[in-house]
């Protein structure tokens, strides 16, 4: 059963990933051009050092995705390379691959959406659960309504407000960048401590934010499962309250709770794209909004794959550990 | 007039709502007055001097390429929510016939219809909105954008209007009525619509905040109209300035605060819908 | 007859609710001797959940419990502070919850729902002596003891319903309140779970409630039975005289609506709608269906009162009636 189930999702994962490829191949070419010609043959024209590496990348585009080619073949074509995660070359920034700046962004991006994901999401299906149970303190009520006002904003909005007051009028935090420019970078207390300031408002537009709306969507999971009948029987069990509250209502409710988790995580991702862009964070984002400035096709491309695949990716993981939450999910027939 | 006189009673006591529709029809009073007074020709730019701070002459001051700031606030606040209107419509329409579509074959059109929804929201949207902008970059129109927005804009309607579907359906409603001999399209429209009328309004206003989410999220990243006055590209137009370091407060605080008062209003309208549709939340506020 | 184990007195439950107040129960008393089996029945939305839920003082808002007292073994339940009532619950009054379907923690196997509701009774064992204790409740309820391993979802319905009889008598209660335990369950299946419920109670020596609707079934196993309407409970006797004569009109329309005890019938072939709690009629809460309601009836509210040796009805007209 259980190998079955992992099998399935292991299916999708795959499925999403060959998504990607094909949107990556098909969608620059329904205005009817190659936008990725016409770019390099710019940047060709531009001419300068790297001239005729620049020839070279264009002959070798022109061999393999030429317009003489049938299209079956270079979508071949595109899906051997994008298998073997070659992204081709930067055309903005040659010599450079994109597989190398993506390389270089990705732990950024990761680092700081992973820790805001998680932080969120425990802190506010955490005041959720508490805000459902009728012996929690009063004050937590009156703590959740700026909370709800912030979830409605976007991510980069409330980011701009937050460089406003604590980086412009203030100073208490710096409002651009990774690190201080001129920084070393390793793993020196020195550059650590460094990116931790620079992380605390991009990662705080983040957190404040999302907050608030897991700490709704669980209000409304508790509501709903301390109606059930095991939480009455529970009760009539003489059980403790911690314990009808953590282990019948809180273990039950927080499995919609994780489901809702792996849907948003391709909202929290877009969201994430833009702070970084209003932060300047040297992550994917960041680097993604550069390509666009740019044009740089290959660049842009490569970006969508890696997200969405790392998207899958956790994703996959989420789906894999959830039947360890919820026994039930490996018998029943996907639902 | 007692009809309105229960709406007027209910949405008393349904105070999200009521927040809700005041914050958004305080927006649309600004824009309705707001053209009374400003010339919106003059959200183009070079069309005042620049750079200067709120004055009697242009009370939300003028930015750095010459566009009156007010003019382009009540130009661009309705632009922006068109783009959120019609892909709004266009994803809950979509989405409401596949849902229905889903929810009454069942079976393997469920089946196909489900694993695409989910599949597709598992990828993020706006790199595939970008993908796609990217690709017509033949500067586009707030139209265009809006169709653009709107090609992702079905997948969550998709999903929660089936589950919902899914849900009626398991209350016996369906069987119910195909056995008193209605024809498919009969049961959709007489038993279901009328039961999911207050999820439909609900998925349909948080389609259309995340559609002007999804829209302003392309503009700030320069992928927008270019020479339209959105809400989007005007803080486009304040990012790519550095405005914000440079202490041209006039520029931001006005796009910044209609865009949260838009936000907050369908997100205030939203939860007030939810609070019809879904009964057991009403009690516990 | 010795000294009551439970005993109820003019309990009183209502409910707020937008359109009115619902009297879910409305000065209710009776009271249990040892090992009796005492069964409540009374059409749906008569209150019996409510009272059940009522003397294990679980009435959530809406509800709240106007008024009554609660004796337990002549202990005041009313008087116990939240913490006390708490231990009280399943060691001394258990309940086997009605829908028992879906009462059991859908994430967690058996042994370990029974095993917190030992820990949260102060019942802290080790590891082998609870699973000695598990196995050894299990078969009392004919369960097999490695049922303790499994998840509720891999149980049929009549084991869930064992599971729960397993959890509501692992502390040995005084009394035990069965709320419809089997109305879930296909007939064959609640008959022999009625019959495990039967012997554990004489094992126990537990005094048990049944609630239900089902009167060929409580004619099979309790002693004495209270009848409930709207609230209030209109005759309590002896299970044999109920069937062979019963006093009071709606009493008796519910034994003439069983064509025969063999042939079981439900509570539903009474003439006339089920009233409507939050707006009751003046007088008795049956006079617009009784047949033979007075201008008394329509005035003034019958008390339950002594009709000789065998029971108590509330009915102005009982007596004049054979
Ligand atoms: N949580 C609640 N909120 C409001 N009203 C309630 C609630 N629970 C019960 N009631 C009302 O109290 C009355 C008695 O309900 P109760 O569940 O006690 O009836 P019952 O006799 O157990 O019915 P059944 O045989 O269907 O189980 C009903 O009219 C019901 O509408
Ligand atoms: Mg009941």
């Amino acid at each position: 059963m259980q190998a079955a189930y992992i099998a399935r999702r292991f299916g999708v994962f795959l499925l999403i990933v060959w998504l990607a490829a094909t949107l990556n191949f098909f969608l620059p070419k329904i205005s009817g051009q190659d936008p990725v010609r016409t770019k390099l043959l710019q940047q060709a024209a531009l001419g300068g050092a790297v001239q005729s590496g620049m020839e070279e990348m264009v002959k070798e585009y022109n061999t393999r995705f030429g317009l003489d080619r049938p299209l079956l073949a270079q979508y071949g074509s595109y899906l051997y390379d994008t298998a073997h995660l070659d992204f081709n070359y930067s055309i903005a920034n040659y010599p450079r691959t994109v597989r190398e700046l993506i390389i270089e962004a990705l732990p950024w991006t990761v680092g700081l959406l992973a820790t805001t994901t998680l932080l969120s999401f425990t802190i506010g299906t955490l005041l959720g659960a508490l805000l459902a149970w009728p012996r929690s303190p009063r004050w937590l009520r009156t703590l959740m309504p700026p909370l709800w006002a912030l979830h409605a904003i976007p991510f980069f909005l409330f980011g701009l407000i937050l460089i406003y007051l604590f980086a412009f009028q203030v100073q208490w935090l710096p409002m651009f960048g990774g690190y201080s420019p001129g920084a070393v970078q390793g793993f020196t207390w020195r550059f650590v401590s460094d990116v931790a300031m620079h992380s605390i408002l991009p990662a705080l537009s983040i957190i404040l934010v999302s907050v608030g709306g897991w700490a709704l969507a669980m209000r409304g999971m508790m509501v709903t499962t301390m109606g059930e009948d095991y939480v009455v029987f529970a009760e009539a069990e003489g059980l403790r309250a911690t314990t009808v509250f953590l282990r019948y209502c809180v273990r039950n409710a927080i499995l919609p709770q994780t489901t809702a988790l792996a849907l948003a995580l391709g909202q929290i991702l877009s969201g994430a794209v833009l702070v970084e862009v209003i932060f300047g964070f040297p992550g994917i984002g960041a680097l993604l909004f550069q390509a666009i400035q740019e044009n740089d096709q290959f660049l842009i491309q490569g970006i969508v794959f890696t997200v969405i695949v790392a998207l899958g990716l956790a994703t996959l993981v989420l789906d894999i550990v959830y039947p360890w939450l919820d026994p039930r999910i490996s018998y029943r027939k996907l639902s | 007039m007692n009809a309105l006189r229960r709406v007027m009673s209910y949405t008393g006591r349904n105070r999200s709502l009521l927040v809700g529709t005041l914050l958004l029809l305080a927006l649309v009073l600004f824009v309705v007055i707001g053209r009374m007074f400003v010339d919106t020709e003059d959200a183009r730019a070079l069309s005042a001097p620049s750079l200067r701070p709120p004055s009697w002459d242009y009370p939300f001051g003028t930015d750095r390429q010459g566009r009156d700031l007010l003019a382009v606030m009540v130009a661009g606040t309705p632009l922006t929510l068109r783009i959120g209107f019609i892909a709004g419509f266009l994803g809950v329409g979509i989405g409401a016939v596949l849902a229905f579509t889903a929810g009454f074959y069942r079976g393997m059109t469920d089946t196909i219809i489900r694993s695409v929804a989910d599949i597709g929201l598992t990828v993020p949207g706006l790199l595939v909105l970008i993908l796609i902008a990217v690709s017509i970059k033949s500067s586009l129109t707030v139209n265009e954008m809006a169709l653009i927005v709107a090609s992702l804009a079905w997948l969550n309607p998709t999903r929660t209007i089936r589950a919902q579907v899914l849900t009626l359906r398991e209350r016996g409603y369906v069987e119910l009525a195909a056995m008193s001999g209605m024809g498919g399209l009969e049961i959709i429209f007489l038993e279901l619509m009328p039961n999911l009328l207050p999820y439909l309004a609900a998925t349909l206003v948080s389609s259309v905040s995340a559609a002007i989410l999804a829209s302003i999220g392309l503009e700030v990243l320069g992928l927008g109209p270019m020479d339209a006055p959105t809400l989007g590209m005007t803080l486009y137009w304040v990012n790519f300035n550095a405005a914000m370091i440079n202490g041209w407060w006039w520029w931001w605080v006005p796009p910044i605060v209609i865009i949260v008062t838009v936000f907050l209003g369908l997100f205030f309208v939203t939860m007030g819908l939810d609070e019809i549709a879904n009964p057991r939340l009403r009690k516990s506020t | 007859m010795s000294r009551a184990v439970l005993e109820v007195r003019d309990l009183r439950v209502s409910y707020a609710h937008p359109l009115g107040v619902v009297r879910a129960v409305d000065g209710v008393s009776f009271s249990l001797a040892p090992n009796e089996r005492f069964g409540l029945a009374g059409e749906s939305g008569s209150g019996k959940s409510t009272m059940a839920l009522a003397i294990l003082r679980m009435i959530h808002p809406p509800g709240h419990i106007d008024g009554g007292r609660v004796f337990l073994d002549g202990v005041e339940l009313s008087a116990l502070d939240r913490e006390a009532m708490r231990r009280l619950r399943l060691a001394g009054i258990a309940l086997v919850p009605q829908g028992s379907m879906n009462s059991l923690n859908p994430v967690m196997r058996i042994g370990q729902q029974i095993a917190d509701a030992l820990a949260d009774h102060g019942e802290a064992l080790s590891r082998p002596v609870l699973d000695a204790r598990i196995a050894d409740l299990l078969p009392t309820v004919g369960l097999r003891p490695d049922v303790a391993s499994m998840y509720p979802h891999e149980l049929s319905g009549g084991m869930k319903q064992r599971a729960c009889i397993a959890i509501a008598i692992c502390l040995r209660p005084r009394v035990i309140i069965a709320d419809e335990p089997t109305s879930a369950l296909d007939v064959v299946v609640q008959r022999q779970v009625m019959a495990t419920l039967a012997r554990v109670q004489r094992d126990l020596g537990a005094a048990v409630i049944l609630v239900g609707h089902d009167m060929g079934l409580m004619a099979q196993f309790v002693d004495r039975l209270g009848i409930m309407y709207a609230g209030r409970l209109v005759e309590v006797a002896p299970i044999g005289a109920i069937v062979t004569a019963p006093r009071h009109p709606y009493t008796r329309a519910l034994v003439a609506s069983l064509p025969s005890l063999e042939h079981r019938g439900r509570l539903q072939g009474i003439p006339g709608l089920a009233p409507l709690l939050r707006d009751l009629p003046r007088g008795c809460a049956f006079h617009p269906r009784c047949p033979i309601a007075g201008e008394r009836c329509r005035q003034e509210t019958p008390a339950l009162r002594s009709l000789g040796t065998d029971g108590t009805v509330a009915c102005h007209a009982a007596e004049a009636t054979p």
